[in-house]
């Protein structure tokens, strides 16, 4: 069979032997836990409890601010400690809600057991925005405002982004081995939502028992199928995952809606059937802790707000001394500055690595060998843009192309000269950005 | 164990292995078995040649560098390369003074003067050879095989001499007359095999390059339309080694696949022109060097396509 896929792209070493074998794991915290009231792209929440309070597990305390706004709920019971400006992955101070943990886990109530066959499409997405569902794959967008495309774009294609193209990464890969029928319920949610499309399960042929465990849960769904993709990265790219599995490009510019495309990440779905059949709203993830420096990887089912402290810990701590930390895969994650920054919605991983795993390589001049041209799935040329951004030309640099930079690094990881290519083309993008709203 | 000291940077946090270096290395790798062969049809003289263009070559790019400041680049072995890349287009017999003056050439005028690594606009050891075979013909023409001195089979073609030709065996092993590293067919196949095995160089630019020089001369011929034997004609001369260690330089040559295409082609019908029409009997040097002046153009044409934009 023909694997689909997109033009460009890179193969770097996947590393998820470490985890992949590894079942879900549940995580106690005994710590404090930190909820950033900012997790998604948009306004920040409204903190709605006060220092001293009691909450329970599963009780709001953040309100949406403004329609890009996910709701932020605590993941555990105890008492608001402190409300401030504490630091977050990205290494941005944001106002915080931190909750003294009273090691009881109380919940704030019974969960449901609702039926979804009778709801309207309109239901269920106030169910999901209620619930602060975000995109889990990083890029943290309210995944009610995703489900809710302009009436003049007719949605025919709904993908679950099961490619988890990301090096190191398992946790996807682990839910769909482990949750098949609950993501395929899910699946059948996003159907009933969008009643003319078709849902694509879309999982790498490197997950040949993801591939096994899907094709199986998904039997007796009318319009779905499970798509196998070739393993590349950034195949799990919503651009280049439209391209394969839809066959069509996103117009420079605009969103998948534009193309008649809704993706969302696998753990999302799960997430969006869980709030729609019991109730539960977003409060933790699966992480996968991985990497050279830590004792004993494994797959994590983490409650957001945990600090990442914990987390390692749970992993057996570091056995060597990392060089970096990663909220997130080696291709596209942040690396952070301290241990002390909270699991939010979008850390998909965090992957420590050792200086013999992430060596910090020299910048060399570059030798035109075209392994970065060859490499940008999406058809930019990144050495020209490198020079134009360190020229400090943003109009040339937007004349290249270059705001269509999806910033996934596969320039970076070819070019034997080591140059910063995406890091440049990501400052151009930025300056080119804040000039315009200067302009307004 | 602690995390004091955790480097903050940017994505991406792993890199391909792949280095200048190891690029350079490899390159070097495949051309060993072309300089055993010239070691071994050409004997010592073929060794003392080598040793002065690579140690000419990469004394000359460390003393330049220390001269104006600019930081060391010799351990890219980017200037080993080119030294023994001009020493393979050097006759066996050419005066060593000629071989180090070329090498110097081709790393200050040729590649430092346009700003070193990845700058320059022509290939260096080709643009040398073209600067000396210009300055010293009869030097930088005067062939010779186990001791006597000998034409060039491409000459001999030239010429009409088709009686004397060397036969397709001693062609294709390179037991001719020509330059230290041209004439053995065999030993450059191998080591262009080798740098397509590890994707140093994609097929694109050897494969069109013979191809239009097998088809051209073929149907154009040496005494009129479809005479020729093109077998016999692409294992002559310089192509082998041009086509692949030479025009697939990647500073010189386009960026793009469709752009390699292009330029591939262009050197193709440009050796077969000037081989055959031409005043002199090789012309895989020349048509590279001008192909390399088209190569911003070409890059400029075949801008690939932005995913997602209408053109």
């Amino acid at each position: 069979m023909r694997l689909l896929t997109f033009r460009g792209g890179a193969h770097p070493p996947d590393n998820k032997h470490w985890t992949s074998e590894k079942p879900i794991e549940d995580l106690w915290p005994m710590g404090d836990f930190v909820y950033p009231m900012g997790q998604h792209i948009g306004a920040p929440c409204k903190p709605v409890v006060e220092k001293g309070d009691r909450v329970l597990v599963g009780q709001k305390i953040g309100e949406p601010q403004g329609p890009v706004s996910a709701a932020v709920y605590s993941s555990v019971s105890g008492t608001v400690k402190n409300i401030a400006e504490l630091p977050t992955p990205p290494g941005m101070d944001v106002m915080s809600v931190v909750i003294e943990n009273d090691g009881l886990y109380e919940e704030a109530g019974p969960l449901m057991s609702r039926s979804f066959e009778d709801l309207a499409p309109d239901e269920l997405r106030a169910i999901i925005k209620d619930a602060g569902i975000v995109g889990m794959g990083g890029a943290c967008f309210p995944a009610h405002i995703k489900l809710t495309p302009p009436a003049d774009r007719p949605i025919d294609h709904v993908i679950i982004n099961g490619a988890e193209c990301e090096p190191y990464l398992t946790s996807d890969y682990r839910m769909m081995l482990e949750e098949p029928d609950k993501i395929a319920e899910g699946a059948r949610i996003l159907l009933q939502i969008f009643p003319q499309a078709h849902l694509h399960m879309a999982i790498e042929d490197n997950k040949p028992e993801a591939i096994r465990k899907m094709t199986e849960a998904f039997k007796g769904i009318d319009r779905a199928s499970v798509d196998v993709l070739k393993t590349k990265y950034p195949q799990g790219g919503e651009k280049q995952l439209i391209f394969a599995v839809a066959g069509r490009e996103v117009p420079s510019g605009k969103l998948p809606a534009d193309a008649g495309c809704v993706v969302t990440n696998t753990y999302t779905v799960y997430e969006i059937r869980n709030a729609v059949v019991t109730g539960r709203t977003s409060l933790s993830r699966i992480v996968t802790v991985s990497g050279d420096a830590v004792a004993t990887p494994k797959n994590l089912r983490v409650r957001l707000g945990t600090s990442f402290r914990e987390v390692i810990e749970a992993a057996g701590g570091f056995v060597t001394p990392p060089i970096k930390v990663l909220a997130g895969g080696p291709m596209m994650g942040m690396s952070i500055n301290s241990l002390d920054v909270p699991v939010v919605k979008g850390t998909s991983g965090i992957i420590a690595l050792s200086e013999k795993a992430a060596p910090l390589n020299e910048e060399y001049s570059c030798i035109r060998c075209g392994r970065c041209v060859e490499a940008c799935p999406m058809g930019l040329l990144p050495f020209k843009l490198n020079a134009l951004s360190l020229k400090s030309d943003y109009t040339g640099f937007k004349n290249n192309g270059g705001m269509n930079c999806i910033e996934c690094g596969s320039c970076s990881f070819m070019c034997p000269s080591k140059r910063h290519l995406v890091q440049s083309c990501r400052e151009a993008k930025r300056s080119v950005i804040a000039a315009m709203k200067r302009k307004g | 164990m602690t995390e004091k000291k955790l480097v903050v940077a940017s994505s991406p946090h792993f890199r391909a292995h792949a280095t200048v270096q190891t690029i350079m290395g490899d390159v070097l790798i495949a051309l060993a078995p072309a300089l055993a062969a010239a070691l071994y049809f050409f004997g010592f003289k073929a060794f003392t040649v080598i040793a002065v263009c690579v140690l000419a070559s990469v004394i000359s790019e460390a003393a330049w560098q220390k001269l104006m400041g600019h930081p060391q680049t010799i351990k890219d072995l980017s200037a080993v390369v080119t030294g023994l890349l001009l020493a393979f287009n050097l006759p066996p017999t050419v005066p060593l003074w000629l071989a180090a003056f070329g090498s110097i050439f081709a790393i200050i005028v040729v590649k430092h003067f346009f700003g070193g690594i990845g700058q320059n606009i022509v290939n260096p050891a080709l643009a040398a050879r073209a600067m000396l075979l210009a300055s010293w013909p009869v030097a930088m023409t005067t062939w010779a095989v186990d001791g006597m001195t000998t034409a060039t089979p491409l000459a001999l073609l030239k010429e009409g001499a088709v009686a004397i030709l060397p036969t397709f065996s001693d062609v294709f092993i390179g037991h001719v007359g020509g330059c230290l590293g041209e004439t053995s067919a065999l030993a450059l196949l191998l080591g262009g095999a080798y740098l397509l095995w590890r994707k140093v160089i994609s097929w694109h630019i050897p494969v069109i390059y013979i191809s239009t020089v097998f088809v051209l001369t073929a149907l154009l011929g040496r005494e009129g339309w479809m005479t020729g034997n093109p077998l016999y004609e692409i294992f002559l001369g310089g192509l082998m080694v041009g086509a692949f260690f030479m025009a697939t330089d990647y500073t010189t040559s386009p960026m793009t696949k469709k752009g390699q295409v292009i330029f591939a082609s262009g050197c193709g019908i440009l050796t077969t022109l000037i081989r055959l029409y031409g005043g002199y009997a090789e012309g895989v040097s020349y048509s590279i060097l001008i192909m390399n002046l088209f190569v911003p153009l070409i890059d400029k044409v075949t801008v690939p396509r932005i995913f997602g934009e209408v053109r």
